[in-house]
């Protein structure tokens, strides 16, 4: 299974191996990594899984939805070229290894 | 989690309910540092769901299983939570401090020092003939969905009972397989409870588009069935609607025998202050299962059926019990998926004096703005997130936004926060 490394606000680091096919924010809330609130549960109806993308995995993840882009804007952490929900990002082995850091405010 | 388990002789905190308030009530005293022993007892055979999926992804077949799962049995094992499912309790004894013991159905017992219940709600039935017939369904536990899903694959013509969001989530499901699908609603307009006409308009005029019909205004006088099996509505005026498969979506009655049993104060939920504190100082409870303070009308309670408040009000609970400061009050929100629509809803509506509505030319979206002498108190979106977002930010900051200004759908609401006068 692939995994997802996560940087979490109070500066703990979280390895998380996730289904394919599962979202980098189910695999991160299932396994109870801090900061990650995603409330809706990935209906993408909060914008409370925000993630910042580390660079070598910013295009493998894909592009950013309309709904996303919307949610994203006023999402309550400043909005990068990095910032996803992870809730919208499916696990796949090409994104193997891939490193996010939360949010610091959802 | 198959293997039946018994209960350890006594834990720290027994968490009765294992949904989403339970939940966050173990995981939350965790993260604060709780270090005494935390049980789970739940009374659905299933480890700790997500219930809001049930009725939309689940329901329509794009969500599994596995993605219902709140949390992995790792997470439960290494935060020392102990679960119990399948597991209902029949009985609680408690003294002046709260502690006391529970006892199992089967006869397990176990002494905790601290109870909160999180026992959630279930499914309002109807008081008439044939709501116990096959192929009338309600949608609550993940059972029911289960039943329903199986149900839907099968079904011609689907009859809803109730054009609330459940009602509603369920017939958007039955119109995307190509079902015929009639709501039946005792009100004369959507959501009738909760929003304000306009958006009751625009959803009625979409679940139109998709081919839904409604009979508004409409009691349902029984359920006809042959051989045990549905095969009709039978409505008030006397008019027969065909259905073999009717999904009963008429609200939720909160789980509140055990907190009577206590002697706690009951009022339609068990009545909860702020810190999830319920009548009996050394008692908490969370979630569905209770009834607070109505933010804008004095002297009423409310229950806040949604994920939100669960979680909000099990953070409460958990610093409550753990002794340290309650977290910061949170905006009450809630959404809802209808095939390619998405209510987003902030803050609590009822007891609003006035709204105001924002629309695109397109049509295709809408928020309603709620006002309380002149104050926004909350607003209901449809696909207008960055509407919802807003209204979030400035309910959070205690904040409004002008009503005349924010009649203009193309301006940006979050331009127009301003502090409340």
């Amino acid at each position: 299974m692939p995994k997802i490394v996560f940087n979490s606000p109070d500066g703990s680091q979280h390895v998380v191996e996730a289904r394919n096919g599962s979202s980098i924010m189910e695999a991160g809330t299932r396994a109870g990594v801090p900061g990650i609130v995603a409330e809706c549960g990935g209906a993408l109806a909060c914008a409370t899984c925000h993630v910042y993308v580390a660079d070598p995995f910013r295009d493998a993840v894909g592009e950013v939805g309309d709904f996303e882009d919307e949610m994203l804007d006023d999402a309550e952490a400043e909005r990068t070229a990095a910032s996803r929900l992870s809730c919208q990002i499916p696990m796949t082995d090409e994104l193997d290894g891939v490193e996010v850091t939360v949010a610091p405010e959802q | 989690m198959s293997e039946p388990q018994n209960l350890p002789a006594r834990t720290g905190v027994l968490v009765v309910g294992a949904g989403e308030a339970g939940v966050r009530v173990a995981a939350s005293l965790r993260e604060l540092g709780h270090d005494e022993p935390i049980l789970l007892l739940g009374d659905e055979p299933h480890p700790p769901y997500q219930r809001p999926p049930l009725s939309k992804a689940f329901l329509d077949g794009t969500t599994d299983h596995d993605t219902l799962a709140l949390r992995t049995p790792d997470f439960f094992r290494e935060a020392r939570i102990e679960v119990r499912t399948g597991r209902p309790v029949a009985d609680l004894e408690i003294d002046d401090s709260g502690a006391g013991s529970a006892r199992c159905a089967g006869g397990d017992t176990v002494a905790f020092d601290h109870l909160v219940l999180a026992t959630g709600a279930r499914a309002r039935t109807l008081p008439i003939g044939g709501a116990d017939l096959d192929g009338v369904c309600t949608l609550r536990s993940l059972h029911d969905a289960e039943t329903l899903r199986a149900r839907l694959a099968r079904a011609h013509r689907v009859v809803v009972l109730g054009a609330g969001y459940i009602g509603l989530e369920a017939a958007a499901v039955a119109s995307a397989r190509g079902l015929d699908t009639t709501v039946v609603e005792r009100e004369n307009r959507l959501l009738s409870r909760v929003s304000a006409a306009p958006l009751s308009e625009f959803l009625l005029d979409r679940h139109r588009a998709w081919g839904v019909r409604f009979e508004l205004d409409t009691e349902v006088r029984e359920i006809v069935g042959d051989s045990g099996r549905v095969q009709a509505v039978k409505l008030a005026d006397g008019r027969e609607l065909p259905a073999d498969l009717v999904v009963v979506g008429v609200g939720a009655v909160p789980g509140t025998e055990l907190a009577e049993k206590l002697g706690l104060e009951v009022r339609r939920g068990i009545v909860v202050d702020t810190a999830g504190r319920t009548s009996h100082r050394g008692v908490f409870a969370a979630g569905d299962c209770t009834v607070l303070p109505h933010p804008h009308l004095s002297d009423e309670l409310l229950g806040v059926e949604s994920v939100q408040n669960a979680n909000d009000q099990a953070r409460a609970v958990a610093a409550a019990v753990a002794g340290v400061a309650p977290p910061p009050p949170a905006v009450p929100w809630f959404w809802s998926d209808q095939r390619d629509l998405k209510l987003q809803i902030a803050g609590i509506s009822s007891g609003h004096d006035s709204y105001v509505v924002r629309s695109s030319s397109s049509g295709n979206d809408v928020t309603v703005l709620y006002y309380r002498e002149g104050a926004l108190i909350a607003s209901e979106s449809v696909n207008r997130p960055k509407d919802f977002m807003a209204v979030k930010r400035a309910l959070g900051k205690d904040r409004t936004i002008p009503p005349t200004a924010a009649a203009d759908p193309d301006t940006l609401l979050k331009d127009l926060i301003i502090d409340r006068t």
